[in-house]
């Protein structure tokens, strides 16, 4: 019995989200009292996966292929299976990021797991396992009993914070041979951003509503994010008239992030917008309107006309930087 | 090509949720139930593919897993336009016991593509539509934004983490898809809502599956503390806050 974690990699790398796994895994694992394993899949060097032992991960399965490059669901399904029952795995950790969307279903079928999604607490039991996951976009949250022999968890992003332990971790390299026939995703085309905080990954967002009035007005929010290292971000109206890119869109059916400072500028707060954007440890609201619904769920405010607020709020972040 | 959209039947997004007694499941009293809006855009990308008489889309059925409660937001969805609808009639009682039913009506009926919203905004579990193909062992495309349909071919666009991937996958398929996969999504015309009228709604029994999770209880969630008000004239005090007592800057 142990705890299996997917630890996924970007171009070799691991970033915040794969150390939040390791720890929650970490700590699962010592309430079960048992230990953790990470897999991760794919080219990465042996400094970087020892990185994992820094928080918590005893031993380090190092699955290689070319083919492994290209992520199908089904091959990763199939390698994440089988090492989950050769190490006889009862938990599976898995972020519930894109990867995990697209793989933890599918694993659940395979090895008839039941499935906690988008969970943002340590189980609450384990006997009967429970867990604690978000439901209703944020209006509710469920104690969910996975009441399979063996479980997987997907762990919300930035709800659990990495934690240091270090252990001596042990990396076994497996070479696979991965049948290129066998893979039906065929990918015809890449597009990676390029320079810019990845919203889901960012600290900081600061986010643009109908109240800045125009796209030509977005230049404030972007040189705000700038100095704070943040992420930009939008409410829908705003990417349906195509004044920001839709992945900028933060809301219930747009993005669903969780950073630890969101700062929402000219955005009223319709109940849709705050299910994508509940989770962030703080919210800041920028809006003229006082009784506008943003304020409910800020923890700090400012009523007042965002154009001339941000120039002033901009010149408060350079003191504060220098 | 024979596409099959599945539906999901969720509370109207704005509803306040109120729990029933035992704190179980919600009170679903004056609840407006709507088509799940991943699922609406699902539709209406699949139904904007069949108007285009080159891409080769001969049907849209509509599918979902509910008890007989649930068969108006199954004739909007032929009112915005399906040509038919399958129900089965049990009750969802997790994504497992769901997915299991819906890959049976594919495997009676055989689809090329079957459509799935990301997630349902009840459970936000983003698992009936990759179980569903693990359950038929066909390949499933998650996080899809696009999908068109080029010389008989579909060719997606999926999400992934700072990027995306232009994709092609041979059918039969799952596309679990996202924002971005239709603009609006599509209202019925009174047309629509009169021909939904007399087209077929069949109505399968459930076949026999399990449920892996339970729902044990629901819980609101934490109240935030007040909102703190700071003077516009000097959000200077905004950054000392976030600073020092909030210690996130």
């Amino acid at each position: 019995m142990s705890v299996l974690v997917y630890t996924e990699n970007w171009d070799g790398k691991f970033k915040k989200l794969t150390f939040e796994l390791v720890s929650y895994a970490s700590a699962v694992a010592e309430m079960l009292n048992t230990e953790v394993t990470a897999l991760s899949i794919g080219n990465v060097d042996e400094k970087e996966l020892k990185t994992l032992g820094q928080y918590g991960a005893e031993k380090i399965i190092n699955v290689t292929d070319e083919n492994l490059k290209i992520l199908d669901s089904q091959t990763y399904t199939n390698v994440i299976s089988d090492i989950a029952s050769n190490t006889g795995s009862e938990v599976i950790i898995i972020s519930n990021n894109n990867t995990g969307k697209a793989v933890a279903p599918r694993l659940s079928v395979r090895l008839k797991a039941g499935i906690g999604a988008g969970v943002t607490r340590l189980p609450l039991s384990l006997n009967p396992f429970t867990v604690y996951k978000k439901t209703y976009s944020g209006n509710a949250f469920a104690h969910v009993v996975i009441k399979s022999d063996i479980k997987i968890i997907t762990l919300a992003q930035n709800s659990f914070d990495p934690v240091e332990k270090p252990a001596s971790a042990t990396i076994e390299n497996i070479q696979v041979n991965i049948d290129r026939s066998l893979i039906k995703t065929n990918i015809k085309d890449t597009q990676k951003q390029t320079g810019r905080i990845v919203l889901t990954d960012a600290d900081i967002v600061v986010s643009g509503g109908r109240g800045m009035k125009s796209p030509d007005n977005w230049g404030p929010i972007e040189e705000l994010a700038e100095l704070l290292g943040a992420a930009t971000a939008c409410s829908r109206p705003v990417a349906d008239e195509g004044w920001r890119p839709i992945g900028e869109h933060t809301g219930q059916t747009g993005k669903i992030i969780a950073p630890n400072l969101y700062i929402a500028v000219g955005i009223s707060g319709a109940i849709q917008h705050l299910a994508g954007i509940s989770g962030s440890k703080c919210i800041v609201a920028i809006n003229t309107d006082k009784d506008a619904p943003i304020f409910e769920a800020a923890d700090f405010g400012i009523v007042g006309d965002a154009f001339k607020v941000l120039p002033k709020l901009i010149e408060a972040v350079k003191v504060m930087k220098s | 090509m024979k596409i099959l959209v599945c539906i999901s039947n969720v509370p109207d997004t704005t509803t306040k949720i109120r729990f029933a007694e035992g704190n179980k499941t919600i009170d679903t009293t004056g609840i407006q139930w709507v088509i799940n809006p991943w699922d609406e855009l699902s539709l209406t990308r699949t139904l904007e593919l069949k108007d285009d008489p080159s891409g080769g889309v001969k049907s849209v059925t509509v599918a979902h897993v509910g008890t007989a409660d649930s068969e108006p937001t199954i004739r909007k969805a032929l009112a915005i336009g399906a040509d038919d609808a399958v129900r089965v009639n049990a009750d969802s009682s997790d994504a497992f016991f769901v997915a299991a039913q819906l890959a049976e009506v594919i495997r009676k009926e055989q689809y090329d593509i079957i459509m799935c919203g990301i997630e349902s905004s009840d459970f936000n579990g983003s698992l009936v539509g990759g179980m569903i193909s693990e359950f038929l062992g066909i390949p499933s495309l998650s996080a899809v934004s696009a999908l068109n349909i080029e010389n008989g071919q579909p060719v997606m666009v999926r999400e992934i983490d700072g990027g995306k991937e232009v994709v092609t996958i041979p059918v039969p398929f799952v596309a679990i898809v996202q924002k971005g996969i239709a603009k609006e999504p599509r209202i019925a015309s009174m047309r629509g809502i009169m021909m939904a009228r007399t087209k077929p709604i069949r109505v399968f029994d459930p076949v026999a599956a399990e449920s892996l999770t339970e729902i044990k209880i629901l819980e609101k969630p934490a109240t935030r503390a007040a909102c703190k008000f700071v003077d516009a004239e000097n959000p200077a005090q905004l950054i000392d806050l976030l600073q020092n007592e909030a210690k996130i800057i």
